[in-house]
Order: structure tokens, then sequence, then C-alpha cells
């Protein structure tokens, strides 16, 4: 890290402008007007359409495709298979287990096997019914445990251990010697089922192959960079020759931050074609395409003191990855490393162990690998704030981490906003006087938690910045930003406009942001990690800083005064000397034009060396960590076992909300998304490997009428590396959702739910059983004890 | 066939087959109009018929002759036209209020909005969230949709805008004294 690339918490001149405020977003009215164009809008001269043939097998043996009858059909142009684009990639380069289309078996329902492009789609989806293609049908694994219990046949055959797809041990401290001391120990099985991200925009890709021989592919990804470099690799093309740009993009969530099968599909048609092609998924394509969150079993051990204090905590976890790897290395690492704060462990120990099924593959979902811990251990720390007889928000504060300081597996908590984010809904939520109070069936349950803003971890081993910018200054006086950042509807280019302004004192309008595409804008690597705000926020107050001098430096040269009377006021400059005296931005960049010639600056941000050190303790190594707490109030309903989720009080440390209107926005959106995975949603697949349910009807993602009331309260702890102090905000938020509910639930009526989702049917059995014991401690009350 | 699609006539050659969403979106380039699941789970797709909003991917395309089609890309031209200035009122809501994230569900959205506000001048908070309950939004958790549909009531009808989704910012100590 350089210490270009710290900028610090104030504002650029004396006083905020732009930062704080409400803006409307750079796109926001050609999204509210239908001008924005998203992938599918495209239309090229010439395009053809393309569609995949998928397989009905969850697991076999590719005997033999036919394609030839399809091929002969009027209006079919190209058919490809797996030997097409043998080349395989995968997001991590240590784990590269992907083709564009089966290559000698398939592993999940749904994979694709081999892609048609023909004159329109009715065309090419005829073509589909023509092609032959013969199965050896093989064992399927839909369950975890039997993965991990054998492994034949495997389902990767060139790996080497079994049907495991990464195992991680680390330990921390003697937890053994912590447990075996503790005043009270809790223990239990917790598990957390699949979910999907449910973008309302389909993937949908479309390639040109120029005269010029160069490829362009538009593409809803939320990994411009790293679509590219996949591109070049499995086609065979040297990177130069290689344009990945997004265009608006309909939703991701972590569902569009791998190199997707369509994206090489048409970019190899366009190619055989020597025309453009277009894919567009169905939405049964994309639950099928996946990449949400992994199911885990895991079960934890938690001891405190009397007093309420941690003394150690150890965590085994099962992970169903799904069919391939995608990032399920980080996933693995993840599902312990990030569990380490908001509270101090003194001692720690994780063993994670992530396995293959024939199910769609797993990925990262906004909170990556850490909401599954997360439910596990919000929910034990509640059953020891219940054994012990302390409040739980009372339990949460006895062990928070404070600003400035170092997890148990070394990473750096710079600065910390919890106990801020619990007093928040304490008080929002009217907590002291109603939790525990209120009637049967209704119910205040807490949470907290902790989630990276970026990470150390850049994917591929490189020493290049992580995030670059480049600025462009006109004589019109407009400042034009090229960024690689992908704006995935979080704001990014939002951000950008702003920070912009911010730094050379200009106008929001002046500011106009080009944004993911490869041929224009600097490397970034992408919206993932949530490191869009904090990195290339930093990257641009970098290139700013830059500039600002020149301009400066220009017009106090003209007006013969000292550069620090020039101030740049929303587009305007004056003479902090002699108020009579001011011009236009556009007078001033033709001055510094004139003076130090065309007007440019590149910015960079690369992150500070972080991380524990031992093997893999950088990998949940963040620049900044958000914090959040939530309190969610719920109703039960005793008769149907439907849990209501009424009201969510989600405070959270976002550093500083550049633009309030955008923090509450991912505050609330995230917290709807944790609900609804508690409640309502559930991806998963029967005995055969087919989904349960996937359309967008049957997989039921919260309407309108369905929705909490969410109260978004913003925390602000000004992070000393954040651009002017910032932190994430858009993923963090969903984490205490998920166990809150449970701790409501329990506070409502006195069952534990442990086992996702919470179903009417899981709610009544438990209610059930706790009748049931309730019952027998009446009959015989000497022999009742445990956990009440 | 003729379809008339935000004023004007367009003579349109489509497959019998086609919908109205494929009509709008591949030939005549009304691209506005979003598909999200092409079988009326998501609304994405919602236009307005004769001033009623319908999943365009489930009327076929000839279904709308003779039916006045309002797309999202009507409402700014058919604001000018009222002799108001800027987009529709409602656009403009959603743009002030936060609630274009993705925008992907929000043509349908804002057509939906549109429809109930025209129906029913002043709703309540209930009768926005039913109105709305046939589009599917992703992102936003409907807070700040809720809003910018009350801020357009409150506008239209003078009164006070509706408190915005988040408090003010409270900010920690630098460090624990």
């Amino acid at each position: 890290m350089a210490s270009r690339d710290i900028h610090g918490v104030d504002p650029p001149w004396d006083a905020f402008r732009h930062v704080g405020r409400a803006l409307r977003k750079v796109d926001g009215l050609a999204k509210a007007t239908g001008a924005a164009v998203y992938a599918d809008d495209l239309s090229l001269p010439g395009m053809l359409h393309a569609k995949t043939l998928r397989s009905p097998h969850a697991h076999a043996r590719l005997l033999a495709v036919d394609t030839s009858e399809a091929a002969r059909l009027p209006g079919v142009h190209a058919v490809i298979t797996g030997e097409d684009l043998p080349v395989r990639y995968g997001i991590l380069p240590w784990t590269e287990d992907e083709t564009a289309l089966a290559v000698g078996k398939v592993r999940f329902v749904g994979e694709p096997v081999v892609a048609v492009a023909a004159v329109d789609e009715d065309t090419a989806n005829a073509a589909l019914k023509l092609i032959r293609v013969s199965y050896e049908p093989l064992h399927a694994y839909l369950d975890p445990l039997e993965s991990l219990s054998r492994s034949d046949p495997q389902i990767h055959e060139d790996r080497k251990d079994g049907n495991v797809s990464k195992h991680v041990h680390l330990a921390f401290g003697d937890v053994d010697a912590a447990l075996s001391g503790a005043a009270v120990v809790v223990e239990g099985d917790y598990v957390f089922h699949g979910s999907t991200h449910a973008a309302i925009e389909p993937h949908c890709a479309v390639a040109r192959h120029g005269a010029d021989g160069a490829l362009t592919v538009w593409s809803s990804t939320q990994i411009t960079h790293y679509v590219h470099r996949a591109l070049a690799r499995v086609l065979g093309l040297p990177p130069h020759r290689v344009r990945v740009v997004q265009p608006c993009l309909g939703g991701a969530f972590g569902g569009k931050s791998d190199p997707f099968s369509l994206e090489f599909a048409v970019a190899k048609l366009a190619m055989l074609t020597g025309r453009p092609v277009k894919m567009l998924y169905t939405r049964e394509e994309v639950f099928y395409t996946h990449r949400g969150r992994h199911p885990m079993r895991m079960r934890y051990r938690t001891g405190v003191t009397r007093e309420g204090r941690l003394v150690g905590v150890d965590a085994r976890t099962v992970i169903d990855g799904g069919a391939y790897s995608s990032y399920g290395l980080v996933t693995t690492y993840y599902s312990g490393q990030l569990l380490t704060g908001p509270y101090h462990f003194p001692a720690y120990r994780f063993d994670s162990i992530r396995v293959f099924t024939n199910r769609p593959p797993c990925g990262p979902k906004r909170g990556h690998g850490a909401v599954q811990p997360r439910f596990a251990f919000e929910v034990q720390l509640d059953q020891l704030a219940e054994r012990l007889g302390v409040d739980p928000i009372d339990m949460r504060r006895r062990n928070l981490l404070e600003a400035h300081t170092t997890t148990v597996n070394g990473q750096r908590i710079t600065s910390n906003g919890i106990r801020a984010c619990l007093d928040r809904v304490e008080a929002a939520s009217g907590w002291k006087a109603r939790h525990g109070r209120l009637p049967h069936g209704r119910g205040l349950g807490v949470a907290a938690s902790m989630y990276i803003s970026g990470t150390n971890y850049p994917i591929y081993p490189n020493a290049m910045p992580q995030a670059g910018v480049q600025l462009k200054l006109d004589r019109s006086g407009l400042v034009t930003v090229f960024t690689g950042a992908n704006d995935i509807g979080q704001g990014s280019n939002s951000i950008a406009q702003c920070l912009v302004a911010e730094e050379l004192g200009l106008a929001l309008d002046q500011v106009r942001v080009v944004s993911a595409d490869t041929d224009l804008c600097p490397v970034d690597l992408g919206a993932y990690s949530s490191r869009e705000t904090f990195m290339v926020g930093n990257a641009l107050i970098d290139a700013c800083r830059k500039l600002r001098p020149l301009l400066l430096r220009a017009v106090a040269d003209a007006w013969q005064v000292d550069p620090s009377r020039v101030r740049f006021v929303d587009g305007a400059v004056v003479d902090l000397g002699d108020p009579a005296r001011s011009m236009g931005a556009a007078e001033a960049f033709q001055l510094a034009e004139a003076r130090f010639d065309t007007l440019g600056a590149t910015g960079a941000y690369n992150t500070p060396t972080l991380g524990g050190d031992y093997r893999g303790g950088a990998i949940g190594a963040a620049p900044a960590y958000s914090f959040t707490a939530h309190v969610v109030e719920v109703s039960v309903d005793v008769e149907t076992g439907r849990i209501t989720c009424e009201k969510v009080w989600i405070a959270h440390d976002c550093g500083r909300a550049l633009n309030p209107m955008l923090v509450a926005g991912q505050m609330e959106g995230s917290a709807y998304m944790g609900v609804a995975e508690a409640l309502l949603e559930e991806h998963d697949a029967n005995r055969f490997g087919l989904h349960k349910g996937p359309s967008l009807l049957d997989y039921r993602i919260p309407t309108a009428v369905d929705t909490p009331e969410l109260h978004a309260l913003i925390v602000e702890s000004l992070d000393p590396e954040g651009p002017y102090g910032a932190k994430e905000a858009g993923e963090g938020p969903l984490h205490p959702s998920i166990p809150a509910i449970s701790n409501a639930v329990f506070d409502a009526v006195g069952i534990r739910l442990t086992h996702l989702p919470f179903t009417p049917g899981r709610v009544l059995a438990s209610l059930r059983a706790r009748q049931a014991g309730l019952r027998d401690a009446e009959r015989a009350p000497a022999l009742s004890g445990g956990s009440h | 066939m003729h379809l008339s699609v935000n004023g004007d006539v367009h003579d349109v050659d489509a497959p019998d087959h086609w919908t109205l969403l494929e009509v709008l979106r591949y030939r005549l380039g009304l691209t506005g109009t979003k598909q999200g699941c092409d079988k009326g789970d998501c609304g994405a797709c919602t236009v307005l018929l004769d001033g009623e909003p319908v999943l365009s991917c489930l009327v076929l395309a000839r279904e709308a002759e003779g039916r006045e089609v309002t797309t999202i890309e009507g409402l700014w031209p058919l604001n000018l036209a009222r002799g108001a200035e800027g987009p529709d009122p409602v656009q403009d809501a959603f743009d002030r209020c936060g609630a274009l994230q993705c925008g992907f569900c929000q043509s349908g959205m804002i057509l939906s909005a549109r429809a109930l506000l025209a129906r029913v001048p002043h709703p309540g908070d209930r009768e926005v969230r039913e109105a709305l309950a046939g589009n599917l939004c992703r992102c936003t958790g409907y807070t700040q949709i809720f809003q910018a549909v009350q801020l357009a009531i409150a506008e239209a009808r003078g009164g006070d805008p509706p408190r915005r989704s988040w408090e003010p910012p409270a900010t920690v100590p630098a460090r624990e004294p």
C-alpha cells in the first residue's frame, strides 16, 4: 500500500458539497424512462440467436453427441459442442474445472452440452430437438454427506481427494482447554439451506467478431475483467483482441460473478459464423446456472464464563458445493475466517469441508460464505444468554471487539461502530420495554455481524492495483471518468460522479462516468466482496489529487495570487481574497490545458499487506470491515406455524454514508433478502437432481405485500482508510436478519429454530416438541432441568 | 397487424404466436419493457392496455389490436403533451427516492403505480402495496418504491412528502475513550 492510498476522512475543501446528500443516481432517469440499455436490449445488424441444449441427467458419461441433423436445419448457422471449446476455466486459477459445454461427462441437471446459433430463437429451439445425445447415467450424489463417505464414481475424476472440493482446518489458541474451563457450553447443529440470487434480469450475452479481428462481448456480468481473461484463454485469442462490455445490469447479487457458458458460446459462434450472436437465458436456465448460497451443515460448540464472556468457539461445517468449484475455495475459508468479529474470541477452531454433489453449482451470494456461520453462531449466542439469564443485547455488548484491534485469526480491525449499531436498534425497537414482554406469539430478536469491505485477495495473484481509474478533463468543462467498476445497480457510477465532483469542486453534471468496458477503462476487478466504493473511491481521489494542483496553479497564475486563494465551488472558481473575481470551470480547464498540455490523470488503489501469518491467513483479510446489528419483530401463528416478519430495524456502520439514500437502499435490500431466505425461499433439487421449482412463482421471493417494515439506521464510524471514511453497505446488512428471526421466534413462542428455512411445518413440529417437553416437565418436575 | 403504441399506429409483421412483449421489444425497438421470466410471474413486462396494467408476456400481440398500448417510453412524452415539464412525476419520484437500483423491474413497477394513481388518486399504504404486488423487485426491499409512490401522491395533492427511509446518520467517536 502506498501513501497515495490513504486520503483521510475530511472534505477536500472546507465542507462537503455533494457527499452525504441524497443525490439522484447518474442513471436513475434513464432507468425510470426505459432508456437504459441492458444486454438483451442490444440488437446488431445480421444478429443470430443462440440456444443451449442442457443435460437431463444429474451425473452421466457423455457417450456421443450427434448434431448433424440440427446442423442441416434451414436457418441454423452453427452448432458447437464441448469439443469446440475444450479449454477449462474457473473463476479461481487453482480450480479451473469447468468447460463452456460438457466434455466427457455431465455433473448436474441443466449443464450446457450443445449450443446452436440460428436465424431466430424459434429455429434455434427447433434445432435443439434434433440433437441426439447418448448418456450413460452414473450414480448421482445429491447429499453432501454421501459425497464425503464415498467417491466411486468420482464427480471430478482428476481430483486427488475423492469428492472433496476443499478442506480447511485452522485453530487459534487452545479451544479444548478453553471449553473445558467454561462455566456454560452450548453445543448444537444448525442447518442452512440453499438459496439463489433471482436477479430479475436473466443472463444475456452478445458477441461480435469484427473485421479487425477483435472480439467484443457484451455481457450481463459483474466481473468484466475476469470474463475478459477467461474469454481470451478459452478462445485462444491474445487478450488485446478481446473486449468485454457490461451494459446496464439488471441485478446480480453475486449471481453474475463467474464466467458463464453463454459468454464463451456466443463468442465462438460469432467467430464461426462471422455474424453477431446473442444468447438470452430463460428463467429456468437461470435457476440451473445458480451459483447461489451454499447449503451448510454446522455443528457449533461455544463456551462462556459465568459473566457471559466468550472463552472459545469450535465449529465444524460440511458445505455442499454443487457440481463445480466456482469460488468454493474462498467459500470454505470464509465459512470460518469471517466469524471472528464483532466479538472477541479468546480461542477459536474451525474445520470446514466443501464437497461436490450433482446439483447446480453453488457460488457467492450476497454475504458470501459468512451468512451461514453467522446464523449458527448468533442463535447459539442467544442460547447462551438464555442459559445465563442475560439480556441478549447485553450479552453481545460484553464481548464486543473495539476499534483498532486484531481478531483471533489475525485480521486487522480499523473503524468499528458495532456498539453504536446495538444502541441504535435497541432504542429504535423499544427493546428494553418490549423484549420478553410482548404477548405470546409476538417477539423481538437481535443479532449482530461483521463483513469485509473489499478483500486483499485479488483472485489471481498479481502486484498490480486492484482498482484503476482515469480522468479526462475537457475544454468544455466536462470531466469524464473511466473506471472498470461494474455498476450492478448498487450505484458505483453515481458514487464515482459524486466523489470526482467533490474533489474537483464541480457541479455533478460536469462529471460523466464511462464504466465496465475493457477497451476504454483501466482495470478494476469488479463488483464482488463489497469492494467498489472503498477501492474505486480511493483510486478516484488519488487521480483527482494529481489534477487539482494543476488547476489551482493555472488559475492562480492568471490572477497573480497564491493558489491557496483559489477555490472551486460547484463548478465556479472563486478568489477567496476578492469576492468579485470568479470564472467558470471550463475557463479554468482551458487555462490549465494551455499551461500544462492536455489534461488527464490516472489513479489507483491497492490494499495494504494484511492477514494472519499462516496458510490462508490472507483470505478474509480486508482493508476495513463493516458492522451491523438488527432487531427483528415477528409474529408466530401457533395454529398454522406461519411466521410473519413484521419489522426489521437495521443499524449498519458504513464508515461514512457518501449518499445516505443509496446506503439505506442497500441496507433495506439486504435485510429483505435475508428475511426472504429465512422464511420463503429454498433452492433445492429432488432425488433426480431436478430443481424443485425453477420459476419465480415456485421460488418465492417476497412481493410488495410480503415485505416487512424496514428501518434503516445509518451509523458512521469514519474509517481511516476508506474514501472520506466510507466502507461497504451492500452485503453486511444481510447477515443478522436470519438469526435475528430465529431469536425473535424464541422470544415469541419459546422454540429454537435451527434448521432453515423456517417453514410452517418446522415451526409446528418444534411447537409440538416443546409442548410435549412441558407436559413431561409438569409430570416430573424434579427430573426436568436442562435448557431453561 | 396494426398496433397503437404510445399514440403512434404501427404496421407490424410478426409471427402469430408472438406476444405483445416480443413485438414491443424485438419489432418496435421499445426495449424499456423488460422480460424477466416470460411466463407471467415477475411483472417486469407490465404495460398499460387501455390504461390497465397487463403482463405483455401473456398477451398475444394480436390481442392488442384496436387497443391503446402505453409503455414506459410513452410516459415522458405524454407528460410533455399535457403541457408539463420533464418526465412523468411518478418516474421522477422513483429517481428522487432511490427506488431505482438495477432498474430492471421498474418499467413495470412504474406503470403499475401509474395505473393505480389514475384509478385511485389518494391510495393508502395497503392499496399501494397491493397494486405493486405483481411486480417483483429483488434490489430494494420495496421500501424506497413505496416512498416514491407516496411522494408522487403527496405532490399531486400538495401534501407533505413522506419521511425518507433512513434516519440521520449517527457518528461514532473515532476511538473509545
